[in-house]
């Protein structure tokens, strides 16, 4: 079986996976399971710049937010339905990565970490400033019957689910197409020599800008599901944490692979979610386990399969 | 017809005059090395050609056309390729991916396939397609940075101490290939190795102190008593 062959079979065998779960799981892991499916979406979108661009970025949260208050305040203040609302949530999140991916990309390195993370915060503080309309921190509860897309519930479990599964098939064959072509593989090069790539002939600042603006777009993306999935948008979303979760997500998933956001998130919210059920001190459980994964797999998970196992990992 | 001219080009740093209103021209199918003792500038001065750093003063004009203000990577796509002088290969990628990226600049689809192939049996490299580039030698490494310009097809070819680090046996491949790829580009060579100079060049170029001491054939540069006394020495 070639590279490819092997490649399409292990990752429609994820999803295939996934989709056979909802059938199987008791409800609480089933609820779990798809709020993970939205946040690994969060997550791929994550990994575009950072494991295959190689752009480290703190201030995820701001696209994140862009799409689930674009989604939020188009039912919010204007009625719109789940659609068009979504469709307001993609183009917020197109717009802002645009214009932040054009101004941050200026800088680099521990630069370009700060100017997101100042990016992120005026967003949030602008959340909280336009308080009349975004209710702030309180935020805003998109109701039930708010949540009908096509005829479908939202709100229902089953439904769901299958929503959150065909957003994260979405996110994840679009990487997956994405590294596969000419066009990845550039972003990889540019991640690993920036310099050679563009002594080879290649416009960086396009490249990265492109980058740039495909993850922030699958952020927002999954911003606006999750706003529309389970009927809360909130400041909360536009924090700091929710730039720092990401990026621990894909770390410990395993930057650059395309797996690596599902098996990430999977796994640290199974540690919080466990170890909170053992002591109070859930945190410091995660915390060393955090440590020992960063001392014995560095590569994250999947990165580390790739090293060892599976050579051929995209 | 000359491909490349320069005009009073120059670079300072901050206050050091590397390349010092450097005035050359560089004739279409030559080979021309660049020579001079270490610090004379010359790798600034490919440098200010290829854009990868911006010149302080000077124009430069490539094929008719001023690209004294573009952008290293359109002045690559005009048809300048550049090999680095410290090996600066894709060290987590594989042989073939470092080529191919060179390689989709110009061609698409399975050409890009074929492409590589060509480039990596000239350089004879043929055979470690699937090894990271990191994990090769330095000689390969160095023949991976030729296939890299080499797959490109450029008009002109700068190549940085190619032989740096190569083997005898490697050398004497390398004078041959650079032969084989005159006949459809014009090389500028900075080397160290004289006897790759003396047999390889039709020209010559002196840089001392960021300036052009001597210009000429091999025999005359050979002969030339301010050459002798500020790089090649009296034996």
């Amino acid at each position: 079986m070639s590279n490819r062959a092997k490649t399409a079979w292990l990752h429609f065998g994820v999803l295939a996976l996934l989709f056979v779960l909802q059938f199987v799981l008791p409800a609480y892991h089933h609820g779990n399971l798809a709020r993970i499916m939205v946040l690994a979406s969060y997550a791929i979108g994550y990994n575009i710049l950072f494991g295959y661009t190689g752009l480290l970025s703190l201030g995820h949260a701001l696209f994140f937010a862009a799409g689930m208050y674009g989604m939020g305040m188009a039912i919010h203040l204007f009625e719109a339905s789940p659609a068009p609302a979504l469709i307001a949530g993609l183009v917020a999140g197109v717009i802002v990565s645009v214009a932040v991916g054009y101004l941050a990309l200026r800088t680099a390195g521990v630069a370009f970490m700060i100017v997101t993370l100042m990016f992120a915060q005026a967003g949030y503080l602008m959340i909280l400033y336009l308080g009349a309309y975004t209710r702030g921190d309180e935020g805003v509860v998109i109701q039930q019957g708010e949540r009908i897309l096509w005829g479908i519930d939202l709100s229902d479990p089953t439904n769901r689910y299958f929503a959150a599964l065909a957003l994260f098939s979405i996110c994840l064959i679009f990487t997956l197409r994405l590294v596969q072509a000419p066009f990845g593989k550039t972003l990889i090069a540019i991640r690993e020599n920036e310099e050679r790539a563009r002594m080879l002939g290649y416009d960086v600042f396009a490249h990265k800008w492109a980058a740039v603006i495909m993850s922030g777009t699958i952020s927002a993306l999954a911003g606006a599901s999750y706003g529309l999935l389970f009927g809360y948008v909130g400041a909360t979303f536009a924090t700091v944490q929710y730039s720092i979760f990401p990026l621990l997500w894909v770390l410990l998933g395993g930057a650059g692979t395309v797996l690596g956001p599902l098996v990430g998130t999977l796994f640290m919210f199974y540690l919080i979610d466990l170890s909170s059920g053992v002591t109070s001190a859930y945190m410091l459980i995660a915390g060393v386990a955090l440590v020992l994964l960063t001392l014995f797999a560095p590569q994250g998970l999947a990165g580390e399969i790739r090293a060892r196992v599976w050579r051929w990992l995209p | 017809m000359t491909i490349l001219t320069t005009r009073g080009l120059s670079k300072n740093f901050a206050g050091l005059k590397a390349v010092q209103e450097v005035d050359f021209d560089l004739p279409k199918g030559q080979i021309r090395a660049l020579i001079g003792p270490n610090g004379a500038g010359k790798t600034t001065f490919v440098s200010l050609l290829c854009g990868r750093i911006a010149p302080s003063a000077g124009t430069v004009v490539f094929d008719g056309q001023d690209i004294s203000t573009l952008p290293a990577h359109k002045r690559i796509n005009l048809g300048m390729a550049y090999t680095f002088q410290v090996t600066s290969v894709f060290a987590n990628l594989s042989v073939d991916e470092n080529v191919a990226l060179a390689a989709r600049r110009r061609f698409s689809g399975s050409e890009v396939d074929s492409a590589v192939s060509d480039a990596l049996v000239k350089v004879g490299l043929d055979g470690r397609r699937d090894q990271n580039a990191g994990d090769l030698s330095y000689g390969h490494q160095r023949l991976l940075e030729i296939a890299m310009g080499v797959v490109q097809q450029p008009r002109l070819l700068i190549l940085d101490e190619p032989t740096q680090g190569l083997a005898e046996s490697e050398v004497a491949d390398f004078k041959a290939l650079v032969r084989d790829l005159s006949r459809t580009a014009t090389i500028l060579l900075i080397e160290h190795n004289m006897s790759v100079v003396m047999e390889l060049a039709d020209k010559i170029t002196v840089l001392n102190f960021g300036q052009i001491l001597a210009e000429g054939t091999p025999a005359e540069i050979h002969a030339d008593p301010a050459v002798q006394a500020a790089y090649l020495g009296t034996g």
